[in-house]
Formats: C-alpha cells, structure tokens, sequence
C-alpha cells in the first residue's frame, strides 16, 4: 500500500484516533489515564490533522484505496479541496472539544469512561472518513458508524429512561435518512453498477433522475442536519448528551451532512437544476426562521441550543439553495461568493456553537440546572466561562467584528448581487429570501440575549447557585481555544477566503479571485461595490471605546457610590421578579402564536391557589409524526395476527409459502 | 488621502458634538407644536453637564458589563457616525463597512444596552431589555432591507457610492425608493425610542421601553447613553438624508468653500428633518406595546415590498 503524502498522514492520524480510543479500554475505570492522557492526545491529532488538510487544501486532489472491504469494491479515499476544508472544520472544532472532555468527564456518571474514549474517538475517526470516503460503500460504512457511535455517546446515562427514549428517535431517524442515502447512490450509479464517486461522475443521469436521485439525498442529508420537518431529533438528543458530545454533534456532525449535499449536489451531479435550488432555499429559509422561532421560547439551555443548531442549518441550506441556483443559471462568480459563505458560516458555527455547548456543561456541572428558570447571576460566581460564553454570544448573533457577522455579510453579499435571473419566480424568490435570512439573523440576536442574560446576568435565582464554581483548567483551556478561533476567523477572513477559494474551483470551476479578499478588507465582488474591513472595525470600535472612556475619566472626578437597585423606588425586590425564560419568549409566543401548539392554563383571580402552566410544542409532531407511528403500529397490530404461538400454525405457514414459491416457479 | 481623513474625522466631530443640538431642536419644536415654551436647543448640553458632574451610584451587585456598556454604545455611535456621509460624501471609515456593517453595528450596540439591562436582576431592567429587543429584531431587517433597495439601485453598499449615485440620478421618485422611504422613517421613530412606538419624555412604569432598561444608570453612565441616544438619533436622521435626500453634501474633490456649503445644507437639512420630526410625533398617539410589533412588522413588509418592486419594475 503505498499512499500519498497529505492523505497518507492523515489517514494515519485517524487510524491514532481508533487506537488511541481502543486505549481506552486498557484501563476503562482509570479516569486519570483516560481524561489525562487519552483525551489531551486525541486533541493533539485534532490539530494535526486540521493543519495537514491545510497544507493539503491547495494541492491536488490525491487519491488511494485501502486493502480492505468488499470483495470487487476496495475502499477508496480521496483527499481533495472539499474534504480538506472540512477536515479543517473537524479538526480545529474538536482540538478544542477534546481538551475541555479532558476535563469534563467524571467517574461514576453512566458509561465507564475507557469506554466513552472509544466511543468519542470512533465518533471523530469515523466523522473523518465521510469526508475522505470516495466511494459509496466506505462513505456508508463511515455515516453508520458515525451514527451508532453517537448513539451510544447520546446515550451515557442510559439509566435515565428520557434519555434512552431520546436515544431511540436519534437512532431511527439516522436510519431512515441512511434509507434515502443508500437509495440516492443506487440511482446515481446510473446502471453502471460502479459504486466509486469517479463512476458516478461519468455516469449521465437524465434530468429526472438527477432529480430524483438530489430528492433523496436532500431527504437523507436533511435527516442528518436536522432541515425541517426532519428535525425532530435534535432538541431530543442534544439535551440528552453530555455536553462535549452535544457541541461534536451540533457543530460538526450536523456539517457533514452538508459536506455530503455539497458533494453529491455539485460534484457527483455536477449538473445542477435551477429547481433544486429553489427548494433548498425556500426549505432553507423556512428552517432558519422556524429554529429562530422555537429557540426564543425554550426553557431548557440545550434545548435552546439546539433550535438555534436548527436555526443555523437553514441559514446554511439557504446558501447552499443560492449556490445550485446560481450555478444552474450559468452564475458562476456569484455561486463562488454564495458557496464561500455558506462553508464559511458552516466553519463559523462549528465554532461559535461548540463554544455555547461546553460552556452550558460548565453551567450543568456547576449547578446541576439546565432549565434556565432556576439559573442566573453566573457571571459572579463563573466569570470565566461567562466570559468565554459572551463572545460566543456576541459570534453567533452575528455581531461585528466577529467571526458569525463575516459569513452572514457574504451570504447578504450573495443575495443583494442577484443580477437579473433568467427566471421571473427566481427573481422574486431571492428577496423574499433575503427578507426571511435577515429577519432569522435579528431574531437570533434576541436568542441570544436571551441566553445570555437569563443564565449569566441578574441575580440568581436559586439560593444552590452560591455555591457555583468555576470551569476547571482543562475546559478553560477548551473553551479559551474556540473562543480565540471565534475571534480569528472574524478578523482575518482572508486566510479562509483564499483558501475556500480552492474549494470554489474544485466544484464550479471559478473562483473569486485574489482581490476578492486582503489582510485589510473584504471586497468579494469589487472595491466599489462592497467592502468590510474587520482589522478597520474592530480596531475602530476598541479605538472609539479607549477614547471615550478616557474623555470621561479626565472630564469626571470619577466617584462610584454602591447602593440598592432603584428599579422605580420599588423596595421589596427579589430574584423572582426578574424576567423569566418564559417572560422573555411572551412576545415571540404572541407574534409567531401559529408556529406553535399551545396549550395553556391560566388561573382566574378567584383561585385560593392559583397555578399557571404553558406547554408549547411543535406542531409537526402532531402533523407528520404522530400519524405516521400511528399507522405504523395500526399495521403492526395487523400482521400481529399471524403470530398466534403454536408450532403447527408456523409450520404451516412454511408449507404454503413453500406451495405458493413452487407454484410461482413451475 | 490625508485630507479625506482630516475631513472625515472633523465631520465625524462634528456631527457628535452637534448631536444634543438635534435633540434639543426637536424637543423644542415639539414644545412649540403643543403651546408650551420649551426649554430651549440647549436644554440637552444643561442635562448632560449635570450628570456628569454628579456621583455615580452604581447598584450592589452590577458586573464588569453594566459598566462597561455605556462606553461601548457610546463607541459604537462615535464609529458609525465616522461610517455615515454626514457632510461631506467621504467618510473616514466608509470604505471599511458598509451598510450591512452598519447594521451590525447598530445591532452590537443594542445587544450590549439589552444584557446591561438584564444586569441588575431587576423587574423593570430585564422587562426593558426584552422590549428593545423585541423592537430590535423586526426594526433591524427593516433596516437592512432599505438599505438593500438602495444598493440594488446603486449596485453597491458603500454609503459613498449610494449617495454619490443617488444625488446625481435624474429627479424622478424610483417607486422602490418611496416604499423604503415610508419604512425607513418607521424604523427610525422605532429605534430611536420615539412616538409611537416610545416615549423618551416620560417614566411612565408599563410603557417605557429605552427608559426601563437604562433605569439604574446615573451620572456620567447615564450622560454617556443619553449622548449615544443622541447620537444616534443625528446618525439614523443623517442617512435618512443621505438615501432621501442626497443633494448638497460635499463632492470628495471640493475645497474648503464647498466644505463650509455642505456644512450650511445639512444644517438646514437636519433642522428641516427635526421639525418634521417632532411634527410626527405630536400628531401621532403611542402605541400600546403590543400594537408595536403590528408597527414595525408593517414597516418590514414595507420595506420587502420596495425591494420586490424593485426588482419587478427594475426602478
């Protein structure tokens, strides 16, 4: 086996992730070796790898195949710009992951922690190989792995029955996706009946059964990356895992499904149609509006998380949606400028959410608490990880000069260039879409002050949360890692500008351009159409807040005095009286009412004990779901009627199966 | 280059200096509409100079970001005031964002104003910063779909671009540009805490939006958020003009006569805009709260309608 360099190393850096989480099983009630050893050295090869796929990214595609798999299909790996670049989002999210489990994982919770490590590093290693998979059969085997992997890390405390529910809708909604997934590629190998990615690119599909096979990917992939109203899983399992494997799942795992799509839509198909990207958008758009909604009136911290994970999906379908559009109707700079975006904001929000997930296993640790109801004031007693979480916070309301903001201003950039489409509907689709990807935007920074303030800010709302202590070293330094990547990748675009451009050239064949971005500006169409400076802004607003603080204190004899909170003159205030998480969602409840499913129970003013209770709920449970595992077990209770128990009965069906399968032959 | 810098941070002065100036006018001129006397254009300068000299009082319990807000709105405002074309069409950070950035800066200001305001734990606090955010999020796209009419006229986002092509169009009204318009001057009555939508003149508990949230601020804090309130009202009036409006301001070639006759046009531009201002809310009632998202929902479809009439009539 003689492999190329970049592919050669990396492939061995993800053989050491399997070994280093078979490990794990060396000692599997040893935390010390474990969350010492183990885990710090799986970051390590996180960031290898990230670097390698770096230097690979502007090198041609390299190819191998391994001496293992089916008999006529060996796997094949194929290290080119896409994989690299997504091999740069695994990496460089999980270094920091894995030295916060370091110090995450405690003895005693669930599954031994040996076992976790195998489970956590098969998850990595196999999340790796779906980028590098270059035919379907190790790309199958890769995406099941990863599922199951991930099914049994959702699943650590397996004794808590919720969980395993959770577990169980995670598992068989991947499966059902995996269904479309596998269908997809039976249609894309065309007849040939060559499974590698290289024969499906030869293969001429007719235009239906391009589409047909896009439909199915689009379903399998949307199942994955939670596009409504396949997203029912993910407020499920994203509260039920621990919270290092919530942030892998949410913001890296739900990326490879968009690798996938991006694959199969633009490589693979390489032809895409017009439609397509109109469905994707609109999906998208409705997604993206549709997590926003839902994430601003959640109780539960992840479960917040996870909308707003939904949220952010959308906005990257909707770019997706604008990239097939684009390249369908012959746009290719523009479809660059739409695809950029959409990897840049599919890297950004592996980060920023990450971030926000470990730091609300910070909060979980420290207090016990993920419903939001009893936290608050945290920043007193962790100041730390408020600190960290504030400028997740801010990245992932798409604030400048952070990194959230440059991937939104392109993807704006992207819609606003729209030249006059060949397509009238098109042409109308695009604002509306535009409309929709901006109010999604705004809505996710109430999300996050939201989530920000109720946990952090304010008194505390539990007397127990006195006692809250701060991260430990090791998921300070986790979370300093994300936290400094958030801040990077906002003010130096221009490194992952160049190198998406790779990306763009692989897929569309045209890329931006070198001017499109410089150490000092972005300017991805031209200089006078549009431009944003993040080094000029951030360093202007630090410059304008330095000045004015010190205009104020040469002006002011700069006394403080501490008293009581005024809050009009009212004296008897306490920590019950603040905004709960509830309160905060009122509005959002009022004006989007029919996005949800209310049921409320308000209490008259003549009761002795008055007792208020909200459930909301989502709607599609009732309308796709409920049905469907209706009817499911309508059938089942049907063909249950052949199971009566007695052997002569079973012996009896064989017999006439036997006639029948005699009398169809003869 | 040098010379467009100085310009531009003079102007950039300028217009924070002048801010209070604007302020008073309008509250002037709303005095004058309701048959009061008014305290005079100055009365802001008055108010600011108080607080400044007085003690801060600073609640038990307030984080490093209750103190530190103040000074970052105030930052903000300063830098986009730097970004907008208030006199001359060059601003000195112009080129480096543009009007989407602009937005975003408006937003991180708000952000920032609505956890200072959830700092404290108290009623009132957390009650404001939920309401400015809920003005916040549907007045933002607003924003950012006007301004997106008007880049699509221009084909750029660039301030500069937009205003130099605007002012130099043939004088006829784009049927997009009026929609934006009417929804421009929405946003503006909204963000900037007016009538309709808010009251700045009143503490009235169950209404006030921007008040309940700055309530435990004092002194110098306070001055600074009044000055940023201030100034943004200068800044939302100043690209109001530079959309609507656009002739008269200082081409980027012209010497120092056309600096001073840029200066006299916005002048009188801005106090024409305040009196129209204040004219505005003396004839209008405010809104109960939850009429305010029907409001500013109304000015987002407004401004999507331009947008779609844009593209429909390429005007």
């Amino acid at each position: 086996m003689s492999l190329p360099s970049a592919l050669q190393a990396v492939f061995t850096l993800v053989v050491g992730w399997i070994v280093l989480g078979a490990a794990g099983l060396l000692l599997p009630r040893n935390l010390v070796w474990v969350s010492r050893v183990l885990f710090p050295l799986g970051a390590l090869i996180s960031a290898a790898i990230a670097a390698f796929a770096f230097i690979a990214l502007p090198l041609p595609a390299e190819m191998a195949t391994l001496p293992i798999g089916l008999p006529d299909l060996p796997m094949h790996l194929r290290l080119d710009a896409l994989s690299a670049f997504f091999l740069i989002l695994i990496g460089l999210t999980a270094a920091g992951i894995s030295i916060y489990s370091a110090g995450y994982f405690r003895a005693g919770e669930g599954t031994a922690p040996g076992l976790l490590c195998l489970q956590y590093h098969v998850f990595l290693a196999s999340m790796a190989m779906v980028v590098l998979a270059d035919d379907a059969f190790c790309f199958m085997v890769s995406w099941e792995t990863m599922a199951l992997s991930s099914y049994f890390l959702v699943t650590t405390q397996h004794r808590v029955p919720e969980i395993r529910s959770a577990g169980f809708l995670y598992l068989l909604l991947a499966h059902v996706g995996a269904i479309g997934l596998l269908l997809c590629f039976g249609v894309l190998q065309g007849g040939s009946w060559q499974f590698t990615f290289d024969a499906m690119r030869q293969a001429a599909l007719s235009p239906a059964w391009a589409s047909v096979a896009f439909g199915l990917a689009l379903f399998g992939f949307g199942t994955k990356a939670g596009l409504v109203p396949l997203h029912v899983w993910l407020p499920e399992a994203h509260p039920a895992a621990p919270s290092p494997v919530s942030a892998l799942m949410s913001g890296v795992m739900l990326k490879t499904a968009i690798y996938g799509l991006i694959r199969i839509s633009l490589d693979l198909i390489h032809t895409p149609q017009w439609i397509w990207g109109a469905v994707v958008l609109a999906l998208g758009a409705f997604t993206g509006l549709f997590g926003a909604v839902f994430a601003a009136v959640q109780t539960d911290m992840k479960r917040l998380l996870a909308y707003s994970s939904i949220e952010n999906i959308g906005l990257i379908f909707t770019g997706i949606g604008l990239t097939l559009l684009f390249r369908a109707l012959g746009q290719d700079s523009l479809a660059a400028l739409a695809l950029a975006g959409t990897l840049y904001h599919a890297l950004n929000h592996a980060q920023f959410k990450s971030l926000l997930f470990l730091a609300t296993g910070s909060v979980l640790h420290a207090t016990g608490q993920r419903n939001l109801g009893r936290l608050g004031g945290l920043i007193h007693r962790m100041p730390w990880v408020a600190g960290f979480a504030l400028f997740g916070t801010l990245a992932m309301a798409g604030l400048p000069p952070l990194n959230g903001f440059v991937s939104e201003w392109l993807l704006l950039q992207a819609y606003l260039f729209t030249p006059s489409l060949p397509q009238g509907m098109v042409d109308m689709l695009v604002p509306l879409g535009a409309a929709a990807f901006a109010l999604t935007v705004a809505l996710a920074a109430y999300v996050l002050v939201k989530f920000y303030g109720v946990i952090f800010l304010g008194r505390a709302r539990e007397a127990a949360l006195e006692q809250a202590h701060d991260a430990s070293l090791l998921e300070r330094c986790g979370l300093t890692w994300l936290a400094s990547t958030c801040v990077v990748l906002g003010l130096f675009p221009v490194v992952v500008l160049r190198a998406l451009d790779h990306v763009n050239r692989l897929l569309l064949g045209a890329g931006l351009g070198s001017q499109a971005a410089s150490w000092w500006a972005l300017t991805p169409t031209s200089a006078a159409r549009a431009a944003y400076s993040p080094l000029a802004f951030g360093s202007g607003i630090a410059i304008a807040v330095l000045a004015v603080f010190l205009f104020v204190r040469w002006l002011y004899h700069g006394r403080v005095r501490e008293s009581a909170a005024w809050d009009c003159g009212f004296p008897a205030q306490t920590s019950r009286m603040q905004d709960t998480a509830e309160g905060f969602g009122q509005p959002i409840r009022r004006i989007f009412g029919p996005f949800f499913r209310i049921r409320r129970q308000v209490p008259s003013p003549f009761d002795a004990a008055p007792h208020y209770a909200l459930d909301l709920s989502d709607r599609w449970w009732y309308w796709v779901y409920e049905p469907i595992g209706r009817a499911v077990k309508a059938s089942a209770n049907r063909i249950g009627v052949l199971q009566q128990g007695s052997i002569a009965l079973y012996l009896l069906y064989s017999f006439v199966t036997l006639v029948a399968l005699l009398a169809f032959v003869l | 280059m040098t010379r467009d810098l100085l310009l531009g941070i003079f102007q950039a002065v300028l217009s924070i200096v002048a801010a209070p100036l604007l302020l008073g006018w309008v509250d002037q001129c709303r005095a004058w509409l309701q048959n009061r006397r008014g305290a005079g254009v100055l009365q802001p300068y008055r108010v600011l100079r108080k607080l400044m000299q007085k003690d801060a009082v600073v609640a038990y319990g307030a984080s490093p970001l209750f103190r530190a807000s103040p000074y970052v709105q105030f930052g903000a405002m300063c830098l986009a005031a730097a970004i907008i074309p208030i006199v001359s069409v060059t601003a000195p950070l112009a080129a480096s964002a543009d009007t989407i950035a602009l937005v975003g800066l408006f937003a991180l200001a708000r952000v920032f104003i609505a956890l200072a305001g959830m700092d404290i734990g108290t009623a009132f606090g957390s009650l404001g910063a939920r309401r400015e955010m809920l003005v916040g999020f549907l007045s933002e796209p607003a924003l950012l779909m006007v301004f997106f009419t008007a880049s699509l006229i221009c084909q750029s986002t660039l301030l500069p671009t937009i205003v130099d092509t605007l002012a130099h169009r043939e004088l006829v009204i784009y049927p997009s540009l009026a929609f934006a318009g009417v929804a421009f001057t929405m946003v503006l009555l909204a963000e900037n805490a007016r009538i309709p939508i808010d009251n700045p003149t009143t503490h009235l508990e169950l209404t006030m939006i921007h008040e309940a949230m700055v309530l435990e601020y004092s002194a110098r804090h306070l001055a600074l958020i009044e000055w940023a309130a201030a100034l943004k009202l200068m800044n939302f009036t100043a690209i109001g003009l530079a959309l609507f409006i656009p002739w008269g301001l200082t081409a980027a070639t012209a010497g120092p006569s056309g600096l001073i006759v840029g200066i006299v046009t916005t002048a009188l531009k801005l106090t024409a805009a305040g009196a129209v201002l204040a004219l505005i809310e003396t004839v209008s009632a405010k809104l109960r709260i939850f009429r305010a998202p029907e409001f500013l929902a109304t000015a987002f479809l407004l401004a999507v309608l331009g947008l779609l009439v844009h593209q429909l009539l390429g005007s």
